[in-house]
């Protein structure tokens, strides 16, 4: 070997180095900004609302305009009531609907659902609430909890319909031919083996759509409304923790901007931890599911 | 038989019928008469015709992509569940038309058992539940009779002793050959009439493979490009085929 080529394989092995540590660099730096909005967002929510969040927040109904104090509890059960309605609605017709798609259904027709369906993944959730003003406000003449849940029940179908169907695809056939060889009826084996398969997948799906739901605000600007107080019946107006935090935010009231703060900190919390269940749900994937 | 559709209890009330072997003519599980089948445009099985006699082994052989999944599916019309299939002739098991339009494939494929090629006990279900798991979705709630049932199947599988003190334990959680072993109990514990089993041998080497066809079976079919070249009891098979293809591909000079 002469000196010549020793250099410049010298050289080369130098600049391979560089590239490497530059395209590490990169990758750190971009994994940083991944988590960095995150960290950001909770940082600024405990600096400004964490003060605020403190018994009266979640036992106390709001105060009258200009007396400081109070709590948003009954934003906080009009929103799990919401959820509750919405589920109703969107967990069977979901989870039906995706097990059609996997197990049912023939080939045309299960793209054109499928497409119907990411179409209306991608709906702004504001349009889901002018349709319920449309076909339910404006019909019964006022808002109402089930139009708020109506609202969000039909932003949740398609949601968990196309989680269903990919978890339920992911079972091995195999199993479907065990349960059908020994007799065992098409349904019987759909709801047995198969979705029980599938079942933490499944439930993934529907926590994640609960999730995105919870957080919304725009389809209930007119169709539940919100409610400084209790709501004695599900076809009142009902309070939302996010339509809550929308009205406290753009209002003149420095009290109120605290307790919009605290009300985003305690959402966002809430969000969080249904996260982390289905972090946990998700954590002990074996071999066979999902 | 006097009931074409008896449930699977009253299946298991009736002590089995095992007609006396000293009859002059063996008793016939399957008769296949004429039996093509096509996957959509393409022809898996062409005009089979066969007997299957009742309380012996039949083993059926030839080279991979020759129709024998094919052949034994249709016989508890499993072939059913994929889309496009297409099929002609007649298979009557113990006299009785598996494809009368009056006959439901979930009652066929109770009394035609079958086991697959790779091991799948269910994921989501322990050992003990998975042998009882057919009698349970058939409608069995009789907690004896299922505790009976299940030894009763793990012991004829030969896994009893291995796991009957790990009931509880997921049938994942058995080695590859016990999990194939689990999958022969859950089929042998709805009482089928006849147990099919797709490639039983297949994790074995292709001469421990020839060796068990020619020491367990009793008879032998000889598959070849979706045709039955050749049928008759096993040494004669084995010993001294009539077919020249049979003979090429027994002593391995085939293709």
């Amino acid at each position: 070997m002469t000196m010549n080529s020793a250099r410049a394989n010298n050289d080369h092995h130098h600049w391979r180095k560089v590239k490497n540590a530059l395209a590490s660099t990169a990758t750190f730096v971009s994994a940083l900004l991944v988590i960095a909005p995150l960290g950001l967002v909770f940082f600024h929510l405990l600096v400004n609302g964490a003060s605020s969040v403190n018994w009266d927040f979640f036992v106390h109904l709001p105060k009258p305009v200009g007396e400081a104090g109070g709590g948003m509890v009954n934003a906080i059960v009009g929103s799990l009531e919401l959820l509750a309605l919405a589920s109703i609605i969107g967990i069977p017709v979901g989870v039906l609907g995706g097990v059609y798609l996997a197990e049912y259904g023939k080939a045309r027709v299960n793209w054109m659902l499928r497409f119907v369906a990411d179409v209306l993944n991608g709906v702004p959730s504001i349009t889901w609430g002018v349709v319920v003003y449309g076909l339910v406000v404006l019909r019964f003449k006022g808002f109402s909890a089930y139009a708020g849940g109506l609202a969000l029940g039909l932003i949740m179908i398609p949601l968990i319909l196309r989680t269903t169907e990919e978890v339920i695809l992911l079972v091995p056939n195999g199993y479907r031919e065990a349960a059908l060889a020994l007799g065992v009826a098409r349904w019987k084996t759909i709801v047995h083996i198969v979705m029980k398969t599938a079942s933490k997948g499944i439930i993934t799906g529907i926590l994640l759509a609960l999730a995105r739901i919870g957080g919304e605000t725009a389809p209930l600007l007119f169709t539940a409304f919100g409610n400084r107080f209790w709501n004695h019946s599900l076809s009142q107006p009902i309070a939302a923790l996010p339509l809550q935090i929308f009205t406290y935010a753009i209002s003149p009231y420095d009290d109120w901007h605290r307790q919009a703060w605290a009300g985003a900190l305690v959402l966002v919390t809430g969000i969080f931890c249904v996260n982390v269940m289905v972090r946990i749900l998700t954590r002990g994937r074996t071999a066979s599911v999902v | 038989m006097a009931n074409p559709h008896p449930t699977v209890a009253e299946r298991v009330e009736r002590p089995a019928e095992r007609p006396s072997t000293a009859e002059p003519a063996p008793p016939l599980t399957f008769e296949v008469k004429n039996l093509s089948i096509w996957y959509g445009e393409k022809r898996a099985i062409s005009d089979v015709t066969l007997d299957v006699a009742s309380n012996a082994v039949t083993a059926i052989i030839g080279p991979s992509g020759c129709g024998k999944s094919t052949f034994i599916r249709c016989l508890n019309r499993m072939h059913e569940l994929v889309p496009k299939t297409r099929i002609e002739g007649s298979v009557l098991l113990q006299g009785q038309d598996l494809y009368s339009i009056t006959v439901d494939p979930a009652i066929v494929r109770r009394r035609v058992g079958m086991v697959f090629q790779k091991s799948n006990p269910f994921p989501t279900m322990s050992i003990g539940e998975n042998v009882v798991i057919g009698l349970r979705l058939n409608g069995v709630r009789d907690q004896k009779f299922l505790n009976e049932r299940l030894e009763k199947s793990l012991r004829m599988a030969a896994l009893w002793d291995e796991v009957k003190d790990d009931l509880h334990k997921p049938g994942t959680s058995l080695s590859g050959g016990q999990q194939q072993r689990l999958c022969i109990a859950r089929a042998l514990a709805v009482q089928p009439e006849v147990l099919l089993m797709d490639e039983p041998c297949s994790a074995l080497d292709p001469i421990a493979t020839a060796k068990i066809e020619e020491l367990i079976s009793d008879y032998t079919a000889f598959f070849y490009l979706g045709k039955l070249i050749e049928f008759g009891p096993t040494t004669k098979i084995f010993t001294n085929p009539s077919e020249r293809q049979t003979e090429d591909y027994i002593t391995g000079r085939f293709g």
